[in-house]
């Protein structure tokens, strides 16, 4: 799965599990101010990711510094290919 | 402590019939029967239910997500019940979110679909990382009254009884006394549940469910029947808005009825079989608080729910009290029994028959069992002028309510 593939998928994930059909997902987009999440929906991204995956996330203190999307690529893309190359 | 008169001025419904309370109530009015046969029985085993009356086709996706991630099915149903009670009462919106509207809505359980899925990823590794956070909004047992509170944005006081199938009714109750003695100005109250096969696998371990008319769900439950067979499980939201006359009359809102006494007391004999002269007391202490006699109760809204014992109890019961001058009908002939649900929804159909003055009959009710007798049974439609209404509901754990309805003389 190359990079874009994953940013993609985690793209489809949220828009499906949020419903954020109609949005503009920029890479600057701000998980809260723009695409209307909050802190249940933070906790719930985790599992969501997890399942999409197959990564381990759990309570991994380096999610609390994601704010915009392109934080959220870079996570989940470090994530994955750190699995990748274990 | 000085009483205030309480009326209602909204009702919203959501029953096996559909969306909206005009739609149960023509279907009641008709005569049909919303129970269905389901395509699995409740439980694997030898003539287990399978009947049961369930929501079909109400679409509960507008509701924003930030509110509905956090409902099961029948928060959400709740929700639109409240919308159509307060769209009725044309209550204004600062009244609804300032802190005068308050809620009680109860519900036997938390979904029970909700805890079976979060036990199917708990059990097989007791680990918790699959469980997502909305599930716990969904099977706590205030899930209904706290998920109405936050979609409408209440900040009165929010009360969720768990009395089981008396919830519904003990809510309205709670509700009344609540604006009876100024503790609220306005109370959203009432009940709701949603189907899952354990409602009736648990009734059928205790040898009341029915079983016995898998094959015509139309004919089942046969409240006080000499065929009777046991409760058939059903879903539902039912919820009516209380304030004082005072206040309608200000905004202008149509008064559907009065509440003029409440009583709910408990059935220490038996966790199951009410016990006839607690029904009996229960009802006097209802009229005790509206300060009538037996004999101005022009007829009985009985919880009826089609077990052998809970029918003899009720119908001992009224009989003991009203003797067989008041005509007397169950409504679960007609839906089944919708749990929390029924107390109100059966109270909403009640505020039909006071203004529109006709009684509806015990639908399925045929031969009128002996163990039943002594009571007017309605079998057929009546026309009547009615002033005063007895509603009763009963549950497991010996929770009895009796509510009382006047029709509305302002």
């Amino acid at each position: 799965m190359t990079n874009q593939e994953i940013i993609t998928q985690t793209n489809e994930a949220l828009v499906q599990e949020f419903e954020l059909e109609g949005l503009e997902l920029k890479p600057e987009s701000l998980l809260y101010e723009d695409l209307g999440l909050d802190s249940l929906d933070s906790v719930d991204m985790v599992i969501l990711f997890e399942q999409s995956f197959d990564i381990k996330i759990g309570k991994d203190p380096d999610i609390l510094a994601i704010k915009t999307l392109n934080d959220l690529h870079n996570y989940v893309l470090g994530k994955v290919n750190a699995r990748k190359s274990a | 402590m000085q009483k205030r008169r309480v009326v209602i001025t909204g009702t919203g419904a959501v029953s096996p019939f559909g969306k909206g309370a005009e739609r149960m109530l023509a279907a009641l009015g008709s005569g049909q029967n919303g129970v269905t046969r389901l395509p699995e029985p409740a439980y694997a085993g030898d003539n287990a239910p399978q009947v049961a009356g369930v929501i079909r086709d109400v679409d509960i996706s507008d509701i924003p997500r930030k509110h509905r991630r956090c409902m099961s099915p029948m928060s959400g149903y709740t929700f639109l019940a409240a919308r159509e009670a307060l769209e009725q009462a044309d209550l204004p919106e600062d009244t609804i979110t300032g802190g005068r509207l308050g809620l009680s809505i109860g519900s036997t359980v938390g979904s029970i679909g909700e805890f079976e899925a979060v036990f199917q990823e708990y059990l097989p590794a007791h680990s918790m990382d699959k469980v997502k956070s909305m599930m716990f909004f969904k099977l706590m047992s205030h899930s209904v009254a706290a998920n109405v509170s936050q979609a409408l944005g209440v900040s009165g006081r929010v009360l969720a009884a768990a009395s089981a199938c008396s919830s519904g009714l003990q809510s309205i109750g709670l509700g009344y006394e609540a604006v009876a003695y100024g503790m609220q100005d306005y109370m959203l109250c009432g009940g709701a549940d949603e189907y899952h096969p354990l409602f009736s696998a648990t009734f059928d371990i205790m040898a009341a469910a029915s079983r016995g008319y898998n094959d015509a769900p139309e004919r089942t439950p046969r409240p006080f029947d000499r065929d009777r067979d046991g409760v058939v499980c059903a879903e539902g939201a039912g919820l009516v808005l209380l304030e004082t006359p005072e206040s309608a009359r200000e905004r202008g809102a149509e008064i559907l009825g009065e509440i003029t006494g409440f009583a709910t007391i408990g059935d220490h004999t038996s966790m199951t079989s009410p016990d006839p002269q607690l029904v009996r007391r229960c009802m006097q202490e209802a009229l005790d608080t509206a300060a009538l006699a037996p004999s101005d109760i022009d007829y009985i809204n009985a919880h009826a729910t089609g077990t052998l014992l809970g029918d003899a109890a009720e119908s001992q019961g009224i009989a003991a009290l009203f003797g067989d001058n008041v005509p007397v009908s169950g409504l679960k002939g007609y839906m089944g029994h919708t749990m929390a649900a029924s107390g109100a929804l059966e109270t909403i159909a009640c505020l039909h028959m006071l203004r529109e003055g006709f009684l509806l009959p015990t639908l399925n009710l045929e031969n009128i069992a002996e163990e039943c007798s002594g009571v007017r049974h309605l079998t057929t439609p009546e026309i009547k002028d009615v002033t005063h209404i007895l509603k009763n509901s009963f549950a497991f754990g010996g929770i009895n309510c009796s509510l009382i309805l006047r029709r509305n003389h302002d």
